[in-house]
């Protein structure tokens, strides 16, 4: 084997086990960012010796006895200095010889802890995106840097202040119970759905959407579902990023412009994960709670997966569920969307009402997509004057180019179609 | 990436003997590990060619010829797959070095394919664009 080829080995093995040995290390040592340092150690060391001696047979218990050993070397020079490593010699499992292999059943409580560590609340969203990628994604801050088109320094800072902050305020790497289980818990799916947002739909960049971070969103989301099989909402969360994803193809077009959900080619959706969201959505459903945000989200999500074409979407059902949702999770975002589907399910006038109550929502005044659905659904109504107007309005607020050119072509039809009626049958408002 | 991995058949498999239970729960446990893990998205086992029919198509522009199973060459046979989706082809051959010996006695094969992703498609705008071309000319004029 080629150095390379090794290095790439080695790196696929890392990808594999460093969630676990990071997770089993912190639980260990009781310090997170001393737990990656550990297991980075135990990275290097293999980085030198597997090219020459093969990757053993099971990678995951060499790292950790190699970790061990250096958690070990550590402790033993530091004892006398540092309080601290020595209250963890004591009566913590790094001195028991016991088989990695036997702990193996508890790994998703581990990796539960973890998470919930690396998305504590006393860490900034950004450092809580970062630390979480780094540790249980087992990516490197170069790859972090990529995905989110920043300087890779800012990525590492982020990543040495985070581990600070936990050593720092103490944070105990436990699950959470009771009432502050769901507060952690949605810290935890806040950090994934951002993840998954950023990557779908990219903020900066060329690229329209950076499958990176999608998927990684995912796979974390997946994991998390067999480690909190308990928690409908991580279901819920999952099922929504299965079915989102199931339109990647069909959502850019040739020229790499976006295509909009109604007018996707859904022969282009990908069974399988909208399969595999639609069953996610059951086992939130199946654990007999009351459905939460996202476990609603996705059940529009999944209305629209199950609608053959558009015209056969369910509009009645969706509005419903945006309903429920303003109710659990009320936004005038999610307000605009019941406005849309109420008007698609019973007419636009319905939809109006609701959209115009919302302009005077101080924090709808710069949401380009108001005057958008406005726009629209003045359109519908055979208002093109006012429609244009809106649409000219949403072009101005939006920062995205392609969402502009939209825009200003609706702005166009309305115009072309308002002279239209005028040259034909007159006003007919 | 996804890929696939594909366990094919044995004298065994084709003559629908059930693999042994120390077999049927260390893939359990595999499958759980992939699970776990995140990377699973799917795996199931196929009924034996027995049952199996194939299409072909000697002439080209003629009709297909149809033939019952049982199908004789047991290397082409495909007796159950594993899809996984990770980052790396190197990440796939390391979770399909996990893979219990599907058989156990000296027959066990499995192929490690990777599968034309969503992903790989979106990227790239020829891809996109010839794959437009294509399913134009799949459906025909005025075909939606």
């Amino acid at each position: 084997m080629s150095d390379q080829a090794a290095h790439r080995a080695i790196d696929a093995v890392w990808r594999i086990e460093s969630a676990k040995l990071i997770a089993r290390l912190a639980m260990m040592v009781r310090d997170v960012g001393l737990a990656e340092d550990l297991a980075q150690d135990a990275l290097l060391i293999a980085l030198e010796r597997w090219p020459e001696t093969g990757i053993p047979d099971n990678p995951g218990a060499w790292l950790m006895t190699t970790a061990k050993r250096r958690a070990i070397d550590l402790l033993r020079r530091n004892k006398l200095q540092d309080r601290k490593y020595e209250e963890y010699g004591r009566g913590s499992p790094l001195y028991t010889e016991d088989d990695v292999e036997a702990t193996a059943g508890e790994i998703g409580d581990e990796l539960l802890r973890l998470i919930f560590a690396t998305c504590h609340p006393s860490l900034s969203q950004e450092a809580r995106v970062a630390l979480t990628l780094r540790l249980l994604g087992g990516l490197t801050t170069e790859e972090i840097a990529r995905a989110y088109l920043v300087p890779e320094p800012t990525v590492a800072q982020r990543i040495v202040r985070a581990k600070r902050t936990l050593s720092a305020k103490q944070v105990r790497l436990d699950v959470p119970e009771g009432a502050e289980l769901e507060a952690r818990l949605s810290s935890v799916l806040e950090v994934l759905y951002l993840m998954f947002n950023e990557g779908y739909s990219a903020t900066a960049g060329g690229s329209w959407i950076r499958p990176l971070l999608c998927r990684e969103a995912l796979r974390l989301g997946r994991m998390l579902a067999e480690a909190a099989s308990r928690e409908p909402e991580v279901h819920g969360l999952v099922a929504l990023m299965e079915i989102q994803s199931s339109r990647f193809k069909a959502r850019v077009g040739a020229a790499g412009e976006p295509i909009l959900l109604m007018d996707q080619n859904r022969a282009l959706w990908d069974r399988l994960l909208i399969r595999r969201g639609l069953a996610a959505l059951e086992r939130a459903r199946g654990l007999g709670r009351p459905l939460g945000p996202y476990a609603l989200q996705a059940a529009i999500a999944a209305c629209h997966a199950q609608a053959a074409t558009a015209e056969e979407t369910d509009w009645a059902r969706i509005a419903a569920l945006y309903e429920a949702l303003s109710r659990v999770a009320p936004s005038p975002v999610v307000e605009l969307n019941r406005a849309v589907a109420i008007a698609m399910a019973f007419g636009p006038a319905f939809g109006l009402q609701i959209v115009d109550a919302l302009s005077e929502e101080p924090v709808m005044r710069d949401y380009y997509l108001l005057p958008s659905v406005r726009g629209d659904l003045l359109a519908k109504l055979g208002r093109m004057a006012e429609a244009e107007a809106e649409f000219r309005r949403a072009a101005a607020m939006t920062q995205n180019e392609r969402e502009r050119e939209l825009m200003l072509r609706r702005a166009t039809e309305c115009e072309e179609q308002g002279v239209g009626r005028r040259d034909g049958s007159g006003d007919s408002r | 990436m996804r890929f696939m991995m594909i366990v094919k058949g044995t004298t065994d498999s084709e003559a629908g003997v059930m693999p042994s239970e120390e077999l049927v729960s260390a893939m359990q446990r595999y499958n759980e590990e992939l699970a776990k893990a995140g990377v699973l998205l799917a795996a199931d086992g196929l009924h034996p060619t027995s049952s199996g029919i194939r299409i072909t198509y000697p002439e080209p522009g003629a009709k297909p010829k149809v033939m019952d199973g049982p199908f004789t060459e047991a290397k082409e046979i495909i007796a159950g797959f594993t899809m996984i989706e990770v980052n790396s082809r190197e990440e796939a051959l390391e979770w399909a070095l996990r893979m219990p010996d599907p058989h156990g006695f000296g027959q066990g094969e499995i192929e490690l394919r990777q599968i034309f992703d969503m992903t790989d498609l979106t990227q790239d705008p020829k891809t996109l664009a010839k794959e437009r071309a294509l399913r134009e000319q799949l459906e025909g004029p005025g075909g939606k």
